[in-house]
């Protein structure tokens, strides 16, 4: 059929690792809005979840960086975390190597991206699904987007890139669902962990609902890194799916700031035309 | 200095059950096979995540070794910080573009 739903959600740990130690108000309605997006997710009936992430070393190193990358397996498993670290258990999700393969080829003839019949999940795409496919019983397809060892790849190709897999998609029969998961600003993994430039976030975030391309791919890496940390580099997962959505607009079901989850709180879909 | 491979011992650390095994069992033979400097050996074979975010290895693979190790959150920040302060400014990679050392 085509691409059936399009949005945006955070994936930091400390959604889930650290639960606890969040202001439970602010947490609790960070959580309901999770859950409305995976409402509307299973109200689109998706045959398939792509899932757009910043994965953080748990497949690729340095060693062999791809700057796109997608799963073609049968199946999956996380996380690659401790489990108790991420109140996570691991799972085995489904994946349909069948699709993954028919999007690849695809797409090979708009960009170089690199596929995988191996692929863990770590906390980028587990705690998407843990909110949004929680029985793990739709097939999922990860796709990943370099944001964390630098060369990273360019903004206005994570943009094209949405574009590409939007064109795969639309000629796939099955109805597909794509989530793109990544922080805005933040500085996780450091001792600013919980630093958090809220007006940096929503000046993005409102240029991310309006689709406007030109002011998305205006980002340069050092100002990112300099207002929105290294955490910020993952806007390229935004960037690709507004790319899949471009002409469209989106909707912000819930931001709010939450330091100890280390990142501000995002959930957001995007409409698809 | 050789942060790549310190990385690289790390990323195959956290991701890999087998080479957790070996970590688990004999953290010198294992840590034969990496190419590291006497720091690097000793901070990896003591867990001294301060310095080995001084020492410049990504944040994210810090954060799932510290994870491994069984380190508290609290506990893990503050050894970060502590690094900081015992050692001087992240010498290099991603955290050692920030000049002033804070945002």
């Amino acid at each position: 059929m085509s691409l059936v739903f399009a949005g945006v959600c955070s994936h930091a740990p400390g959604i889930t690792g650290r639960a606890a130690r969040a202001e439970p108000k602010v947490r609790d309605a960070f959580y309901a809005k999770l859950g409305e997006l995976r409402a509307r997710l299973e109200a689109a009936r998706p045959d398939a979840l792509i899932v757009v992430a910043a994965e953080h070393f748990a497949n690729f190193f340095m060693n062999n960086m791809p700057a796109y990358c997608l799963g073609m397996a049968e199946h999956y498993e996380g996380p690659i975390e401790d489990e108790a670290w991420l109140a996570i258990k691991r799972h085995r999700v489904p994946g349909n190597a069948e699709l993954s393969r028919r999007l690849i080829e695809a797409m090979l003839g708009d960009i170089d991206l690199a596929y995988a019949e191996e692929w863990k999940f770590d906390h980028g795409i587990m705690v998407p699904l843990h909110f949004l496919t929680p029985r793990y019983d739709l097939p999922v397809i990860p796709v990943n987007v370099n944001c964390q060892g630098p060369p990273l790849t360019p903004l206005k190709r994570a943009y094209d890139f949405g574009r590409a897999l939007r064109r795969a998609c639309d000629a796939q029969p099955e109805r597909i669902a794509l989530v793109g998961t990544g922080g805005i600003s933040h500085w996780p993994a450091t001792p600013d962990s919980g630093v958090i430039n809220e007006s940096w976030d929503r000046k993005f975030l409102e240029r991310f609902l309006a689709n406007d391309r030109t002011t998305l791919v205006s980002y340069t890496d050092e100002e990112t890194l300099r207002d929105a940390g290294q955490g910020g580099f993952e806007i390229r997962t935004f960037l690709t799916v507004a790319g899949a959505t471009e002409g469209a607009t989106g909707e912000l079901l819930f931001y709010a700031p939450i330091p100890i989850f280390a990142v501000g709180c995002t959930v957001a879909t995007m409409a698809v035309r | 200095m050789s942060l790549y491979y310190v990385q690289k011992l790390l990323y195959q650390l956290n991701r890999d059950p087998a080479v957790r095994k070996r970590f688990d069992a004999g953290r010198p033979a294992l840590l034969d096979e990496y190419e590291l400097t006497p720091e690097e050996r000793t901070a990896i074979e003591e867990g001294d995540v301060g310095l080995l975010y001084v020492m410049g290895v990504n944040g994210q693979i810090l954060m799932h070794y510290a994870a491994l190790l069984g380190q508290p959150w609290d506990v893990y920040i503050d050894a970060m910080r502590e690094g900081v302060r015992e050692h001087g400014p992240v010498r290099a990679g991603l955290y050692s573009m920030r000049k002033d050392g804070k945002r």
